[in-house]
C-alpha cells in the first residue's frame, strides 16, 4: 500500500507545533500501525531527519504506552485494541492518515506524538490503593470469600490500563472513565469498602486539580476505551461520591 | 575473588527462619537516616520500593517508561504459583521446590528455591489484601489452573492478565508511599551507570529521557530489578524497552554475570511474519491446558497446507501427529517450556511446519470445545448429541477462560481461531541468567543487590511457567527488605552520601563520553541495523540449539558487529532533548558485549541442560543430556573486552533432591 500521513511534528513543550505530510510506500497490510511508522522513522533517519517520536512498550496491548489519535480517534478506527494492535490492514492504498497526539490541557506535550500523563499517576497517588502493610502478615487468601460477579466486576473495571483515549476522545477532556474505572475497583472488593469514602473525595479532588473536565454523558470515552471500560464505572463513581458526601 | 553464596546453615525447611531470626535489623528511627535506590518498578522492583517504603527507608525509584505502571512485568499473561494447595491435589512446599528444581534441569540453588516456595503462600494472601482481583469459583473461593512441567493445579491468575493485575497491585503500594513522601518517583529516567565509592555501590548516574539531563543520585544502597534481556535476540516476547543496560553496567563495576546463556525459549507464541516484525507476541502456555499440539502426520499433507490447498480442520483425526502426547504421555501437552520448544522445532525442522515458512505447529481447541460443551450442555439440560449447539456453548466456556488471547490472535494473524486451528511456534521469552546474587540477593558489589529477573538465582538452566512472577514478588515483597537491613545495619551513622565527590565525576564523565561519542558519530546505518543484525547471529548461533562451531564463530562475529556499530552508527538529534534513537543505541551497545558474553558462556558449558541445548550433548531420543561436570553456576567477572572475561564457578549442592535424570515421559 501506498500512504499519506499528516504528522504533528512539535520539537518540544515550548515549540508551536505543525503538521507535515510524508509519503511512505509498500506498506504491509500484515504491519501494525506502530512497525509503519518504524519504517517511516528508519527512512527518516537514512534521509538524515529526525524521526517521529511516539511512545510505546509492549507493543501487545497491555501496558497503555502508546497513545495515537488517529483520523480524529483515539488510537484509530478499529474497536476495542490500541495503536500496536491496530494493523494496516484496516486502511487501503492511497489512504490519507492524519496522526496527532492525545490533546489535552492535562496532558501537555513533550514532543511530537508524546504527551505527559503523569496526571494519572497523581490522581492514583491520591488514593488509588488499599492501605495494607506489604508485610505478608495477611490473612489467609480465601478468608473473605468473594462473590465471582464482584470478583469480575472488580477484575473488568481493573483491566484499565491508564492510556487515556478516554480523555482524549471527550469534548471536555474528562478523566471520569479512568478514575471512575480506578474507584470501582476497590468499592466492589470487601478489603476497599473500608476507605472508600476518603478514597473516592481525594481522587476526585485530584482530579479536578489536574484540569480536567467534566462527564456530560457523551459516552465517546467508553466507544473508543481499547479495554471495553463501561460507564457504569462513572455511574458508580459518582454514587460513591454522593455517598461520601453525605457521610460528611 | 572467591564466590560465597551465604547459604545458611541448618536443615533446608529452616535456614529461612533461622537467617531472619539472626539478621541485623535497623531502627527504625534510623531507617529514616538511610536512603534507598531501587532501579526498575516491574515486579520486583515496584514491590521492593514499596515494601522498603513501608519499613520507613527513604527510597528514590526509576523507571525508564512515563508510569511506574507501564513496566514489562505488565504483559505476564499466565499467572503465578503458589503452593496454597487449595485444590487438595497434594500439593506443598516441598513439591512447589522439588518442580522447581527438576524444572530447572538441577542448576538452581536449592536453598534459595526452597524460600521461594516458601514464601510464596504469603504472595497470594498479600495480592488479595491489596485488591488484586484474582480468578474466584462460583464459591467465591480462589481458581487455580495447571502450567507445564507439573502435576498440581497451583496457578493463581485474573484471566490472561495476571501480570497487568499484580502489577497494578504493586503500583497501587507504591502509589500509597508516594503520596506519603515515602518514595520519590522519577519517571522517564534511565539509569547509565552504578557508582562505586569505597567498594561499595553508592549511588547511580542517570538521564532525564525527556530533557536529556545527566543527574546524580546517591543512597547507602541500590537495588537493580531492571528485568532480563531477551531482546538481545532483538525478536522476543519483551516489551521492547527491555533491556540489560543497567545489569551490565553494574558488571562492568565488578558485579559478576551468572550464566548468560540460559534463555528460555516459550512453545506457544505467534508465529514470525515478515521483515517488518518488531516483536513477537507470546500466547500464554496456560492455552496448553485446553489446547492440543500437533501437525500433519504425513508430509504430503504439511505441503498442501503451506501451500494453501488444504485447511487444517480437514485433517482426519488418524492423520495428525499428536506429537507431545506421543513422546511424553504423562505430561502430554503440558510438559516445560524447553522440551515443548525443542520438539516443535523438531518436527518442523523434520518439514512438517504448517504456516507458508514452514516454522509454525497448530495448537486446536476442537476437543476442549465440545468437552465443555457436553458438560455445559448437560448442566442445563440440554442436548448433548447437537454437536452445533455443544460447540457454541463450549466455545463460550473456551472464550471465558481465554477470550482475551484469542482476540489477540485474531487481530494479530486475521484469522479466528474458534473456527481454526492457532498457529504457534517458539520464541525467546525470558532469560534465567542474569546478575549473579547470593542469598541475601546481594551481587558481588557490596551493597549493591538484584532482584527479579535482573538476578540469576532461582530457575537454573529453565523456568516453569507462573514462577518469574512468584520470584519477583517474593524478591520484592518478602526477602531483600529482610536481607538489606543486614547491610543496612552498618550504615546508620554514615549520613547522607555526597555527589561531588570524585566516584561520581569520574561515573558521570564516562556516561557523557559515552553519550558523546554516540551523538557525535554521524554513521552510515540506524541503530536498528545493527541490532536486527545481532538478534539474526544470536538466534541462528546461540538460538533453539548450539554447537561449539557456531558458538565460536558467533563470538567473532559479534566483536566484529560491536567494532562497526562503534564506527558507523548514526543518531540524528542531540543529546539534551528527549532522542529515542540515542537511548536504543545505548542499550544497543551494552547488548552487543552482553551477546558476546552469552556465546562465551554457551561455549564453555558442554553439557545440555534446560533451556542450554548443545547438539553435541544429546541423548539417543534428542533430549538434554546433561553432565555431573557441570554441574556450577558460572559466574563471569568483567575483564575489558567480554571474550576476556574470567570463570568463577558455584558448585551446586544437592542434599535434599536426588539429581536424576530428568524424565515427563
Ligand atoms: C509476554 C510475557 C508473558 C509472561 N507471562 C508470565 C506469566 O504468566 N507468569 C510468569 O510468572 N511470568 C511471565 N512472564 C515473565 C515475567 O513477566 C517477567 O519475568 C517479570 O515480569 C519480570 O519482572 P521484573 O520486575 O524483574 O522486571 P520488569 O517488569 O521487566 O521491570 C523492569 C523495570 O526496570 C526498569 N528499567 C530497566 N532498565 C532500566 C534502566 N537502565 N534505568 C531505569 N529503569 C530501568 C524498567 O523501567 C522497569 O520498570 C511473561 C513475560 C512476557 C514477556
Ligand atoms: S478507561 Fe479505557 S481509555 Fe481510559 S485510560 Fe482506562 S483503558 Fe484507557
Ligand atoms: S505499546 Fe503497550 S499498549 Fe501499545
Amino acid at each position: 500500500m501506498n500512504l499519506t500521513l499528516k504528522i504533528w511534528r512539535q520539537k518540544n513543550a515550548n515549540d508551536k507545533g505543525k503538521m507535515v505530510d510524508y509519503k511512505i510506500n509498500d506498506v504491509s497490510p500484515d504491519m501494525s500501525f506502530l512497525e509503519m511508522l518504524d519504517v517511516l522513522n528508519s527512512g527518516l533517519i537514512l534521509k538524515g531527519e529526525e524521526p517521529v517520536a511516539f511512545d510505546h512498550d509492549c507493543r501487545e496491548g497491555i501496558c497503555g504506552s502508546c497513545s495515537l489519535y488517529i483520523n480524529g480517534e483515539a488510537h484509530g478506527p478499529d474497536r476495542g485494541v490500541t495503536t500496536c494492535q491496530l494493523h494496516m490492514r484496516k486502511f487501503k492504498d492511497g489512504d490519507t492518515i492524519y496522526i496527532e497526539p492525545f490533546r489535552a490541557t492535562a496532558f501537555p506535550v513533550i514532543k511530537d506524538l508524546i504527551v505527559d500523563r503523569s496526571a494519572f499517576d497523581r490522581i492514583q497517588n491520591a488514593g488509588g490503593f488499599i492501605s495494607v502493610n506489604t508485610s505478608g502478615n495477611t490473612i489467609d487468601a480465601n478468608t473473605i470469600p468473594i462473590n465471582k460477579h464482584d470478583a469480575d466486576d472488580a477484575f473488568s473495571a481493573a483491566t484499565c490500563i491508564g492510556c487515556g483515549a478516554c480523555v482524549a476522545s471527550c469534548k471536555n477532556s474528562s478523566a471520569m472513565l479512568f478514575v471512575g474505572a480506578k474507584v470501582s475497583q476497590y468499592a466492589l472488593l470487601p478489603q476497599g469498602r473500608v476507605e472508600a469514602v476518603d478514597r473516592v473525595k481525594n481522587m476526585v479532588a485530584q482530579m479536578d486539580l489536574e484540569g480536567f473536565g467534566n462527564c456530560t454523558n457523551t459516552g465517546a470515552c467508553e466507544v473508543e476505551c481499547p479495554k471495553g471500560i463501561s460507564l457504569e464505572n462513572i455511574a458508580r463513581m459518582n454514587r460513591e461520591y454522593l455517598f461520601a458526601n453525605i457521610k460528611d | 575473588m572467591a564466590l560465597d553464596s551465604k547459604i545458611p546453615e541448618g536443615p533446608l525447611a529452616d535456614k529461612w527462619t533461622n537467617h531472619k531470626n539472626k539478621i541485623n535489623l535497623v531502627n527504625p528511627a534510623n531507617k529514616r537516616n538511610i536512603d534507598v535506590i531501587v532501579v526498575g518498578t516491574g515486579l520486583a522492583g515496584g514491590s521492593a520500593a514499596a515494601t522498603l517504603a513501608e519499613l520507613g527507608y527513604n527510597v528514590k525509584a526509576f523507571c525508564f517508561q512515563d508510569s511506574p505502571r507501564r513496566a514489562h512485568s505488565i504483559a505476564a499473561q499466565g499467572g503465578i504459583n503458589a503452593a496454597k494447595n487449595y485444590q487438595g491435589d497434594g500439593d506443598s512446599t516441598y513439591r512447589l521446590f522439588y518442580d522447581t528444581v527438576k524444572g530447572g534441569d538441577y542448576r538452581s540453588r536449592e536453598a534459595n528455591v526452597y524460600r521461594l516456595a516458601e514464601v510464596s503462600t504469603n504472595i497470594i494472601d498479600q495480592c488479595v489484601a491489596q485488591g488484586v482481583p484474582f480468578a474466584r469459583e462460583y464459591g467465591g473461593l480462589l481458581d487455580n489452573r495447571s502450567f507445564g512441567g507439573v502435576l498440581v493445579s497451583r496457578t493463581f491468575y485474573a484471566a490472561g492478565q495476571t501480570g497487568q493485575q499484580l502489577l497494578l497491585g504493586a503500583y497501587s503500594a507504591m502509589n500509597r508511599q508516594i503520596g506519603r513522601g515515602k518514595i520519590k518517583m522519577y519517571n522517564r529516567h534511565e539509569m547509565l551507570d552504578v557508582v562505586i565509592v569505597d567498594g561499595k555501590a553508592r549511588g547511580i548516574i542517570a538521564r532525564d529521557l525527556v530533557s536529556g539531563k545527566i543527574e546524580r543520585h546517591s543512597a547507602h544502597a541500590v537495588v537493580l530489578g531492571t528485568g532480563g534481556y531477551g531482546n538481545v535476540f532483538y525478536l522476543s516476547t519483551n516489551a521492547m524497552g527491555s533491556n540489560v543496560t543497567a545489569a551490565w553496567k553494574a558488571h562492568k563495576r565488578g558485579a559478576f554475570f551468572a550464566n548468560p546463556c540460559y534463555t528460555q525459549i516459550h512453545p506457544t507464541c505467534i508465529p514470525v511474519s515478515g521483515d517488518h516484525q518488531s516483536k513477537l507476541t507470546l500466547m500464554s502456555e496456560s492455552l496448553r491446558n485446553d489446547g492440543r499440539i500437533w501437525v500433519p502426520k504425513k508430509l504430503e499433507d504439511a505441503e498442501a497446507i503451506r501451500a494453501g490447498k488444504l485447511k487444517p480442520t480437514k485433517i482426519a483425526e488418524e492423520d495428525r501427529d499428536y506429537y507431545l502426547e506421543r513422546r511424553y504421555p504423562a505430561f502430554g501437552n503440558l510438559v516445560p517450556r524447553d522440551v515443548a520448544s525443542r520438539a516443535a522445532k523438531e518436527r518442523c525442522d523434520a518439514g512438517y511446519g504448517v504456516n507458508a515458512t514452514g516454522e509454525a505447529v497448530y495448537l486446536d481447541f476442537a476437543d476442549a470445545f465440545m468437552r465443555y460443551g457436553r458438560e455445559q450442555a448437560l448442566v442445563k439440560g440440554l442436548d448433548v448429541n447437537d454437536d452445533v449447539l455443544v460447540k457454541k456453548l463450549g466455545q463460550e466456556v473456551v472464550r471465558t477462560k481465554y477470550g482475551n488471547l484469542f482476540q489477540m490472535y485474531e487481530k494479530i494473524v486475521d484469522e479466528n481461531p474458534y473456527e481454526t486451528p492457532m498457529m504457534i511456534y517458539p520464541a525467546v521469552h525470558y532469560t534465567m541468567g542474569g546478575v549473579w546474587v547470593d542469598y541475601n540477593l546481594m551481587t558481588t558489589i557490596p551493597g549493591c543487590y538484584a532482584i527479579g529477573e535482573a538476578n540469576f538465582s532461582d530457575h537454573g538452566a529453565n523456568r516453569l511457567g507462573a514462577s518469574a512472577l512468584m520470584q519477583g514478588l517474593a524478591d520484592g515483597y518478602f526477602v531483600l527488605p529482610y536481607t538489606i537491613g543486614d547491610y543496612l545495619a552498618d550504615d546508620i551513622r554514615t549520613g547522607p552520601i555526597p555527589t561531588d565527590t570524585k566516584e561520581f565525576d569520574e561515573a558521570e564523565k564516562s556516561v557523557r563520553d559515552n553519550i558523546n561519542h554516540l551523538i557525535n558519530n554521524k554513521g552510515k546505518h540506524p541503530v536498528d541495523y545493527f541490532h536486527k543484525r545481532l538478534g539474526k547471529i544470536m538466534w541462528n548461533k546461540c538460538g533453539m540449539s548450539r554447537n561449539a562451531e557456531d558458538l565460536k564463530s558467533a563470538i567473532d562475529e559479534i566483536a566484529e558487529l560491536r567494532a562497526e556499530f562503534w564506527k558507523d552508527v548514526m543518531i540524528p538529534g542531540s543529546a539534551d532533548e528527549y532522542n529515542e534513537e540515542l537511548a536504543k543505541a545505548g542499550r544497543v551497545a551494552d547488548f552487543l558485549e552482553l551477546g558476546e558474553l552469552f556465546a562465551k558462556d554457551a561455549l564453555q558449558r558442554e553439557e545440555s541442560a534446560g533451556g542450554h541445548f548443545r547438539e553435541e550433548y544429546q541423548t539417543p531420543e534428542g533430549e538434554a543430556k546433561r553432565r555431573k561436570e557441570f554441574q556450577y553456576v558460572s559466574a563471569w567477572e568483567y575483564k575489558g573486552e567480554p571474550k576476556d572475561a574470567v570463570l568463577h564457578k558455584e558448585e551446586l549442592v544437592y542434599e535434599n533432591i536426588e539429581v536424576k535424570e530428568r524424565s515427563y515421559k
